[in-house]
């Protein structure tokens, strides 16, 4: 119990010092949800405007992007036990007396913090886009990133386990969590897509997540009235049935930590 | 220094393996082997690519289950304990295993931090490390910015900071300069007699493996001989003795008939075995009836006794440098250049 807890914070320990010493991906972290809200949000706020009563195109997309960037990150721990194959770092690891699943454990604590750390510059940003904070919204954020980003990192470790390229591994990025990501609906509501897509939102479960996040930020936002009128634009329905915050966090909650298990289970079986 | 505790006999085993054997799908990497080393000593595994020396030290290490077979290291089944087995052995894996984005010292504090190494002892460790490698005035810069052999330092550093009773080092000197590859040497016979360190290496360079106690020869998977150097080089029947005469013939019989030595002719030289040439040839000189017009007298390495042993060299893949020189200036445009 107490090599696991230590591996859990050796291995975040140095997925934050990578972090900190590598500029380019510091970099790229920031900078990156920063230009999808300029180029997105100024690009389209004329196209589009508001979505519903009080609620305009940049302030729906903000808590998508927030969400985006913390799934990105968080799966990209996957990558970084990919990379440590690679460099071969992981044999110094894995030799080592920490025991396997501290080492999974702290991988996706490291990146956990990584997301939460961006979630706070963009939230930090949030007056530059015209987004109203309050003390309610950042202490609802914290835990809903937390939960959502051990979930992600859980599904990033458990390819990253079995992949042995980083190509590879950018390939998935690519094909499945990109497309996966923009079908969240981080850009549009997923209540009013044509049928195909509705379907397809419905079952991801990152759908879930980029709502428990937009719905800190507009649940305030959104009268009653408007949220029964025909589409809402927060909340998922399903079967005519539309989810609440809790919900949504215990559909990911429980998701992850199934993806958490198999990626501790996978890292046993695979080194 | 206390005499009893040089005799291998009182000394303690620290590895022992029973038929261990690996395979990878059709491939017998390594086909059940036998051995055990005393603590103290420095063991090497000596072998040409592809011998299955990687394979043997993974499976002691525990980082590759064995398809068949018994092994204890530091008295501990690889098996059943593997995290007691990590925490008493250093290993100094073939393909570096740094990581390049941190410095020296944070790397040398993450395997600190993963063995649990108390933080009293951690600092000044590093600093005792860092010093007998030369390298603690590079602690703060970036592993990126080392040399091949100062990575491998570094490595080496690392692998006894928590203390081990037994450091593996896998080709700890492969494609390194000879400068560099000194040094290593000098490191680690320095570090077995400061610590009561038991090392475990694999080269495929000869000159190498005479530095060690003993050595295992491994080819194919198969230890085929085991003992101290002297005694292996000793095996193949003493010194190679090359003397050229004008009788060849007479030579040879004259060679039976006084000493009872079976010599050969080779090209224009008499070629003989026999232990201590050194001594024996003023006399033959003095009193051989045919004149003596030069002499050569060659010590056996390793390599002739892998070679007699296996039948082939261990010295496949290495071209010497002034062949690849001479090849290189018999090109025709480096001809006219050079006119
Ligand atoms: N992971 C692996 N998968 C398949 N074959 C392997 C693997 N590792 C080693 N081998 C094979 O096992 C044999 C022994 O390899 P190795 O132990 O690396 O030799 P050495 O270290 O003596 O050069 C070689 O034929 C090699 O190709
Ligand atoms: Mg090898």
């Amino acid at each position: 119990m107490r090599q696991s807890l230590r591996g859990i914070w050796v291995i975040a320990y140095r997925e934050l010092l990578r972090f900190s010493r590598e500029r380019s991906r510091l970099a790229s972290t920031l900078g990156m949800p920063i230009i999808f809200m300029v180029v997105f949000s100024e690009g389209l706020k004329r196209q589009i405007g508001a979505l519903a009563v009080g609620v305009d195109f940049v302030k729906f997309m903000y808590p998508g992007i927030i969400a985006m960037s913390v799934f990105i990150n968080a799966i990209f721990s996957g990558l970084s036990v990919v990379w440590d194959r690679e460099i071969g770092f992981l044999k110094e690891v894995l030799v080592s007396p920490l025991n396997r699943s501290g080492v999974v454990l702290g991988k996706a604590l490291g990146a956990s913090v990584i997301a939460l750390f961006q979630a706070l510059v963009m939230l930090a940003l949030a007056p530059l886009f015209g987004v109203p904070l309050s003390l309610r919204i950042v202490l609802e954020l914290i835990p809903i990133v937390i939960v959502l980003a051990f979930s992600l990192a859980g599904f990033g470790l458990l390819i990253g386990s079995r992949m042995r390229s980083q190509q590879g591994f950018q390939v998935l990025v690519q094909m499945v969590v990109f497309p996966l990501t923009f079908l969240a609906g981080v850009f549009f509501p997923v209540n009013n897509v044509p049928r195909w897509m509705e379907i397809v939102s419905k079952l991801n479960p990152l759908t879930y997540g980029v709502d428990a996040i937009r719905r800190i930020f507009l649940v305030g936002e959104i009268s009653a009235a408007s949220r029964n009128s025909g589409h809402s634009i927060i909340g998922v329905t399903v079967f005519g049935h539309t989810t609440t915050t809790i919900e949504d966090v215990a559909l990911v909650g429980l998701l992850g930590a199934a993806l958490l298990i198999g990626a501790i289970f996978s890292f046993n079986r695979h080194t | 220094m206390n005499h009893e505790q040089k005799t291998p006999s009182v000394s303690e085993t620290v590895i022992s393996t029973a038929g261990l054997a690996r395979n990878f799908g059709h491939t017998q990497a390594v086909k059940g082997i036998s051995f055990s080393v005393a603590e103290g000593e420095v063991f090497g595994f000596l072998g040409p690519n592809g011998a299955g020396k990687t394979t043997t030290i993974s499976m002691l290490c525990t980082l590759l289950a064995p398809s068949a077979g018994e092994a204890t290291v530091a008295g501990f089944d690889i098996r059943s304990k593997r995290t007691e087995v990590r925490r008493s052995i250093g290993l100094v894996f073939q393909d570096p295993t740094l990581d390049e984005y941190l410095t020296a010292i944070q790397n040398l504090r993450f395997h600190a931090y993963a063995y649990g190494v108390p933080k009293r002892v951690r600092d000044e460790r590093i600093h005792e490390l860092l010093n007998l490698m030369e390298l603690w005035d590079r602690r703060n810069s970036s592993v990126r910015e080392f040399s091949g052999g100062m990575k491998r330092r570094l490595e080496i550093a690392r692998g006894l900071l928590h203390h081990p009773r037994i450091l593996f080092l896998d080709e700890p000197t492969l494609g390194l300069d000879p400068q560099t590859r000194h040094r290593i040497w000098k490191y680690v016979l320095d570090l077995r007699r400061r610590e009561s360190l038991t090392i475990f290496l694999t080269t495929h360079y000869m000159d190498e493996a005479e530095n060690c106690d003993r050595i295992a020869i491994i080819d194919e998977g198969e230890i085929v001989a085991l003992d101290r150097p002297e005694l292996l080089k000793n095996s193949l029947g003493g010194d190679v003795v090359t003397i050229r005469v004008e009788n060849g013939e007479g030579a040879v019989a004259e060679l039976f008939a006084r000493y009872e030595l079976s010599a050969s002719i080779e090209g224009d030289g008499v070629c003989f075995k026999l232990p201590g040439a050194e001594e024996f040839l003023p006399g033959l000189m003095r009193s051989f009836s045919c004149e003596i017009l030069g002499v050569t007298i060659r010590r056996p390495t390793l390599d002739d006794v892998f070679l007699s042993l296996t039948g082939h060299s261990i010295r496949d893949d290495r071209p010497a440098t002034g062949q690849q020189l001479r090849r290189y200036l018999n090109t025709p445009g480096m001809k006219s250049q050079l006119n």
